[in-house]
């Protein structure tokens, strides 16, 4: 096991990359410690897999190096570098039966004899396949492989790390969430650095210590879920996660006050003069409904059982509030945002801003 | 080049490392090409040349041998004649099969198996056992040394084959898009020529080209079956090497010329060559 | 799969091809069986002469000789043409202009009319003006298919070699292009050898083409004609006659019209044999494991 590092990484599918569109993964500096559990989110098409590719080795980068430990293995090949990985669709070997299928790593390292014996036999418990060993691999449903391919991503125990690439895709619903526990479990006990590529984000949020977010090609912020949450680096963070996103609503910001259209916000930070597109963000549960603070108008409301949304719009801009249950709408709308909850974003960017100790307490 | 250790070393930049699989196909297409060379190459000697030295390349090109060929209505009908009856069959065998096989590949009819393997069956018939039958039968009806006859006697093999690939191509389209096609009132006919014939447009492709690769390719049955007016190339050939004799050059030439519609064909297709193998029935 | 409905009607879809086909195939195969039981003094009057034909044919030397000939033939060249096609389709590229490249040079032989193979190996092979016989005999290879019949062996199953191994390779090729890169990379994380990856993963999945190259390459190999007549008529004596150049020379050769009927209908009878058993073996495990 060991800690993995990317240097200057950065991947184009064409031959001489120019403009930063061409690249599929832009530069990325980051250290994937070793035996954490990462998740690494994003839309389709954001990169992610491109980035796991390479680590394993299936794909050598355009630019940058990668290193285990200290070992550079950017030019080695994925056996080498002694890596599980678990693709989206299942992979299993036809002709062979689920006993075979999950030795078969451990086999092709030379590993025999009783104690591998037991390890199969230990993957195929948690994966439910005990009672299915003799059986051949090709007549089985897709949730029957893919549990095969996880196994085989589980089953070697010396692995540098485990990857995976929205494993659970083809898997029935509660059943994914068993099989989310029996990674979290594994995690816990053996102790492999992982790392977990879904789009959805309950899957990372639950799954990971520390989840990595990207689009187009970029990693936009690296952080625990509640930093994702409470202050999200891009708003792209803001928008992807949560449910619904995080309200965004042009400002101009002048030290520790937002004008926007329909009035003013209070800042718990002060900034200094920000140019480009300039935003602030706050999130539908930091916003309060009541009687006073900006005129909203009201166009809809989703009652989603523990809470309802509230659909309304400040100066003509969306803006999706998080009511509890029982609240009340009063008869003329009014919001304030809890302070800092509020965030302040520039060309997309969070601006960090410095903090005004002596207002704030 | 670090590209060398890459995971993917022997196909991502072609021909600029030499790689084993390059070796191995080089050394395949070497071996395809050098009686080909071989044939070119003798095409554009004279016959003194190909009897009385060893070249490697003509000495004195000559385009004499493709001239008498061209000027020899004896020798060009017969390319026109084994076009005729090509397309001829093309036409027919994908005409018939088409229906067929959409009722192979949608419904299950009496004997619909059993059918399936009958036809099957005569893509095994040796042409040699159907050669002098085939040449009664046309006799007797009046249709010995035509066209339609040689075509009509290329369906045995091609139009069980036709089926066959349709079948699998049509397969792969599912049934909703016919239900759905009928439920918009679509009457079967329009909603075959109109909505399903594109769906599988590289199946007929494909089947097509079977079809005319097998039909140009054959020769006992074309050459049993004329004589004078629909002489196939192939035919003209073989009748032109027992009585002439020894003219090596034209004889040549004549080859050549067989292997360009081929080759035509392919260059057309060749995108759909692989897909075509896999007939969608892996 | 779901079920396909039951609809009767369907026959009329399929009969212009039943037509056509009963045509061409059922109406000769009657001439076939009629004759098969019958002899003639000429004149077109027949008698019946029951199984006799049957008997002749079937304790006839000389066809058990072109039989065996035939078997050893079609075995060789499955021998050498289903693997050496598998191996030439793991080579091929994958993508790109040399993939196309590689397709048309490679199929072009397939498109070749059969005399004219014949007609290409006839002179390719000639002492005098060969480029392989004259490239041969320089070397002091005492090589000659028109008197030697070990040598016209090695050059009717080297040309058939040249001509459908391609066949072979194509349709293996066209298998392995079905398999999803995820398998590769799958093989290459579990540190799978190059041999495993082909026995669990390459294999299995090319065995349906392969299933149809050994069928195709089987029954055209049983019926060839066209190109040995070419390049030996048969000859040197009657070392590589064929089954086929056989019954073409006992029907329009000799117009033995009885014996060569009943040669016809025990040679289509043994391919068809022989490709069912073929099929059977080969679909056999699947069977069995359709059934657990």
């Amino acid at each position: 096991m060991a800690r993995i590092t990317l240097s200057g990484l950065a991947h184009s599918y064409l031959p001489r990359p120019k403009v930063p569109q061409d690249y599929a993964l832009k530069r990325i500096d980051h250290e994937w410690e070793d035996g954490a559990a990462y998740a690494l989110l994003g839309p389709s098409g954001c990169g992610k897999t491109t980035l796991l590719n390479i680590i394993s080795g299936l794909l050598r980068p355009s630019e940058g190096r990668i290193l285990f430990g200290a070992t550079d293995v950017t030019d080695m090949a994925t056996a080498e570098r002694n890596i599980a990985q678990v693709f989206q669709f299942p992979v299993v070997y036809d002709t062979m039966t689920v006993y075979e299928n999950l030795a078969f790593p451990l086999r092709n390292r030379g590993l025999k004899g009783p104690a591998a014996d037991a390890r199969v036999r230990e993957i195929a418990r948690m994966i439910g396949m005990e009672d299915r060993l003799d059986q051949k691999a090709r007549g089985l449903t897709a949730d029957a492989k893919q549990k095969i391919s996880l196994g085989r991503g589980m089953v070697r125990e010396d692995v540098n790390a485990i990857l995976f690439d929205e494993p659970l895709t083809v898997i029935d619903p509660h059943m994914k969430w068993e099989l989310r526990t029996q990674l979290k479990a594994l995690h816990r006990q053996f102790g492999h650095t992982m790392i977990y590529v879904t789009h959805d984000q309950t899957e990372a949020l639950t799954f990971a210590d520390k989840v990595v977010v990207m689009t187009e090609g970029e990693v936009v912020q690296i952080g625990t879920p509640a930093e994702l949450f409470e202050r999200p680096a891009h708003t792209f963070v803001g928008y992807f996660i949560g449910s619904p996103g995080m309200n965004l609503l042009p400002a101009t910001v002048e030290g520790s006050r937002a004008r926007l259209e329909g009035g003013e916000v209070a800042l718990t930070r002060a900034y200094p003069a920000l140019s480009g597109q300039v935003e602030i963000g706050v999130r539908p549960e930091f916003v309060r409904l009541g009687s006073e603070g900006l005129p909203v108008e009201i166009r809809r409301v989703e009652d989603v059982g523990r809470h309802k949304i509230v659909r309304a719009a400040l100066a003509g801009r969306a803006l999706d509030i998080v009511a509890p249950e029982g609240a009340a709408i009063p008869a003329e709308p009014r919001v304030r945002f809890e302070p800092g909850a509020v965030n302040v974003y520039a060309d997309g960017w969070l601006v960090e801003g410095t903090p005004r100790e002596r207002e704030a307490a | 080049m670090t590209e060398a250790v890459a995971a993917r070393p022997s196909v991502a930049l072609p021909g600029l490392r030499v790689s084993r699989s390059a070796v191995v196909c080089a050394l395949y297409i070497l071996f395809l090409m050098l009686p080909i060379y071989w044939l070119v190459n003798m095409s554009f000697k004279t016959n003194e040349e190909i009897l009385s030295s060893f070249t490697l390349w003509p000495a004195e090109p000559t385009l004499r041998n493709y001239a008498v060929i061209f000027t020899d209505p004896s020798w060009y009908m017969g390319y026109v004649n084994s076009i005729i009856y090509v397309v001829m069959n093309t036409v027919i065998s994908i005409t018939v099969a088409l229906p067929a096989a959409y009722a192979f590949s949608r419904y299950r009819f009496l004997g619909d198996k059993h059918l399936f393997f009958w036809l099957l069956t005569n893509r095994m018939a040796p042409p040699a056992v159907f050669a002098l039958p085939f040449f009664q039968l046309y006799s007797a009806i009046g249709l010995f040394d035509t066209h339609i006859a040689i075509a009509l006697a290329h369906c045995l093999f091609n139009v069980p084959l036709a089926v066959w690939i349709l079948e699998g191509f049509m397969r792969g389209v599912p049934r909703e898009i016919d239900e759905t096609a009928f439920i918009d009132g679509y009457s079967w006919p329009r909603f075959f020529v109109k909505i399903f014939m594109p769906l599988i447009a590289s199946g007929i492709g494909v089947a097509a080209f079977f079809c005319f690769m097998f039909s140009w390719v054959e020769l006992l049955l074309s050459r049993t079956l004329a004589s004078v007016d629909a002489k196939s190339i192939a035919a003209t050939m073989t009748r032109t090497v027992s009585a002439s004799g020894l003219d090596w050059g034209v004889l040549a030439a004549a080859g050549v010329l067989t292997i360009i519609p081929g080759a035509l064909v392919i260059y057309f297709v060749r995108n759909y060559i692989a897909k075509g193998f896999a007939l969608g029935r892996v | 799969m779901s079920e396909k409905p039951v609809n009767h009607r369907a026959w009329f879809m399929v009969l212009p091809v039943v037509a056509l086909v009963a045509f061409s195939a059922v109406l000769p195969l009657m001439t076939v069986v009629n004759y098969s039981v019958q002899d003639t003094f000429g004149n077109n009057q027949f008698f019946w002469a029951g199984t006799d034909w049957f008997e002749q044919i079937l304790s006839d030397p000389r066809i058990h000789n072109a039989f065996l000939r035939q078997i050893l033939f079609s075995g060789i060249v499955l021998i050498i043409q289903v693997p050496l096609g598998v191996y030439i389709a793991l080579h091929m590229p994958k993508k790109g202009v040399w993939a196309s490249v590689c397709l048309i040079l490679m199929a072009l032989p397939l498109l070749i009319p059969w005399n004219v193979v014949g007609t290409i190996w006839q002179i390719f092979g000639r002492v005098d003006i060969g480029l392989l016989g004259k490239t041969l005999a320089s070397l002091g290879i005492d090589y000659n298919y028109t008197q030697n019949p070990i040598d016209a062996w090695v050059t009717i199953i080297v040309m058939d070699v040249w001509h459908w191994t391609s066949l072979v390779a194509l349709l293996a090729y066209a298998g392995l292009r079905s398999i999803p890169d995820a398998y590769y990379q799958a093989a290459k994380i579990d540190q799978a050898s190059r041999w495993a990856v082909f026995r669990y993963i390459e294999l299995p999945k090319m065995k349906g083409v392969l299933l149809i190259a050994i069928l195709l390459r089987f029954m055209d190999s049983f019926m060839i004609y066209t190109e040995p007549f070419v390049v030996t008529g048969g000859g040197p004596g009657n070392s590589t006659t064929l089954l086929s150049i056989d019954l073409v020379k006992m029907a329009i050769g000799q117009f033995d019209l009885g014996p060569a009927a009943a040669f016809s209908i025990v040679y289509f009878l043994i391919i068809l044999l022989l490709s069912w058993v073929f099929y059977t073996v080969m679909t056999a495990e699947d069977a069995k494991e359709a059934k657990q």
